[in-house]
């Protein structure tokens, strides 16, 4: 441990309050969809010069107990289905070790630009398929006009519900049915590679217990946090025990976060179910696009394609860095608007509902 | 759920966290470069950022949770189904 300071950055009061103000954004969307903002905290932090490495562990240190806040919050709502979330954390520690596994190699082959490159390339296979998908279903049930209904497990939910392999399987309440372990130890640990991988896992593991396991939109995005939470706690004991939290950086990110995730988790309570897949289909298909504008950089830095000048490598970066801010504040605003429409509807229903009771 | 609107609002249980939260806040950036020192050695160390989290959570989490409650955010009356 030659200079344990030089891994902590000073502070002052701006960037106090730039990294409270994205903390609650983050955690705004956070509370909404189960993850999300761990991909501009990451950047944004390493922007204003902490290193790699201590950025990540300080993301998850504040990842962690922001989780288990809004995770107890959204249980007094009915909303988690623990056993469903502690299953699929533990086989996402598992991914998450092996997924940073799988890093470490890349970088000692390839260098970071190669190590960039697979994540760039991660983000956007996945977030091209997986997002894409998700913003379909929700368009489709908004121009079915079946926002309204109560949600269904699709085909394939159906199929897996419908297995039945002896001595795997578990009941969970979100699915009101029993799944063989054997299907959700692969998506935990998937969900696992995957936050190792871009630092948002719950980019697969929502659709995965949505789409593959039959879960409703809003106990998915809930047992996410659980899910998170698992995650978080373990991966950053594993940081710790390398001195790389900053503390500080993670709790300031908190401060903030606790607000984003408490309004966030109250705003599932005023909205369609069908909304967490719009919001999350929306941040998903951006921060494809700004994931691959970085992808020709990292191309050029390998010498696959032609060398890039240091204005256009600049350009890229701004613009992919502002894109993904722009996710982050497009999902609150949605959260945020659709929380305003609720309260609306809400109040006027109960206006009804007095004038019906002659109470006014 | 039979919950009156009228519901006394947890003032005092709010003020109470925000103090706490913000002496935590406070002794934190004051004492940063000895908390630094200590929580970068790693190893068995390991243990105090991950109780530190666990406390500002609760304080704080309380705190904001309270603060919305009091300005007069809440979840909506009527539960969604969500089964």
């Amino acid at each position: 441990m030659q200079d344990i300071m030089s891994n902590f950055i000073a502070l002052d009061t701006i960037t106090i309050l730039y990294l409270f103000g994205v903390g609650f954004v983050g955690g705004l969307v956070s509370g909404f969809i189960g993850s999300g903002g761990a991909f501009v905290l990451t950047p944004g932090m390493m922007s204003l010069g902490v290193p790699g490495l201590v950025a990540v562990a300080s993301n998850m240190c504040h990842k962690f107990p922001k989780a288990l806040v809004g995770a107890v919050k959204r249980a007094k709502y009915g909303q988690v289905d623990i056993k469903l979330g502690i299953v699929l954390g533990v086989s996402a520690e598992a991914g998450v070790l092996y997924g940073a596994h799988i890093q470490e190699k890349i970088k000692a082959a390839f260098g970071d630009a190669g190590s960039n490159l697979y994540v760039s390339v991660a983000f956007v296979v996945i977030l091209a398929t997986v997002g894409g998908f998700v913003l379909r279903d929700a368009w489709k049930s908004y121009r079915e006009g079946t926002s309204n209904d109560e949600e269904k497990a699709g085909k394939l939910a159906k199929w897996v519900q419908s297995i039945n392999i002896p001595g795997t399987m578990v009941y969970f309440k979100s699915i009101n049915a029993r799944v063989s372990v054997l299907f959700t130890i692969p998506l935990g640990f998937a969900t696992g590679m995957l936050a190792a991988t871009i630092a948002v896992g719950g980019f697969i593991g929502v659709p995965a217990m949505i789409y593959v396991l039959g879960a409703p939109s809003l106990m998915a995005s809930a047992t996410e946090l659980v899910i998170a939470f698992v995650m978080g706690l373990g991966g950053s004991f594993k940081y710790a025990l390398s001195g790389l939290v900053d503390i500080r950086l993670a709790m300031i990110i908190l401060a903030g976060s606790l607000f984003g995730i408490q309004l966030g988790a109250i705003g599932t309570t005023y909205v369609k179910p069908f909304m967490i897949k719009v919001v999350m289909g929306a941040i998903m298909v951006i921060v494809l696009f700004s994931r691959g504008l970085m992808v020709p950089v990292y191309l050029a830095q390998l010498g696959l394609i032609d060398a890039m000048t240091d204005s256009t490598v600049k350009l890229l970066k701004t613009t992919s860095f502002a894109i993904m801010i722009f996710a982050l504040l497009l999902g609150a605003f949605i959260v945020l608007r659709a929380m305003w429409q609720g309260k609306q509807a809400e109040k006027l229903q109960q206006a009804a509902g007095a004038l019906e009771h002659g109470k006014v | 759920m039979a919950q009156s609107t009228t519901r006394k609002k947890p003032v005092a249980a709010m003020i109470f966290m925000g103090i706490v939260s913000v002496a935590l806040y406070t002794t934190l950036l004051l004492k940063q470069d000895e908390v630094n020192s200590v929580f970068g050695k790693g190893g068995l160390y390991a243990f105090l950022p991950i109780v530190t989290a666990f406390v500002f959570s609760y304080f704080h989490g309380a705190f904001t949770g309270h603060f919305w409650t009091v300005v007069g955010v809440e979840a909506a009356k009527q539960k969604k189904e969500v089964k």
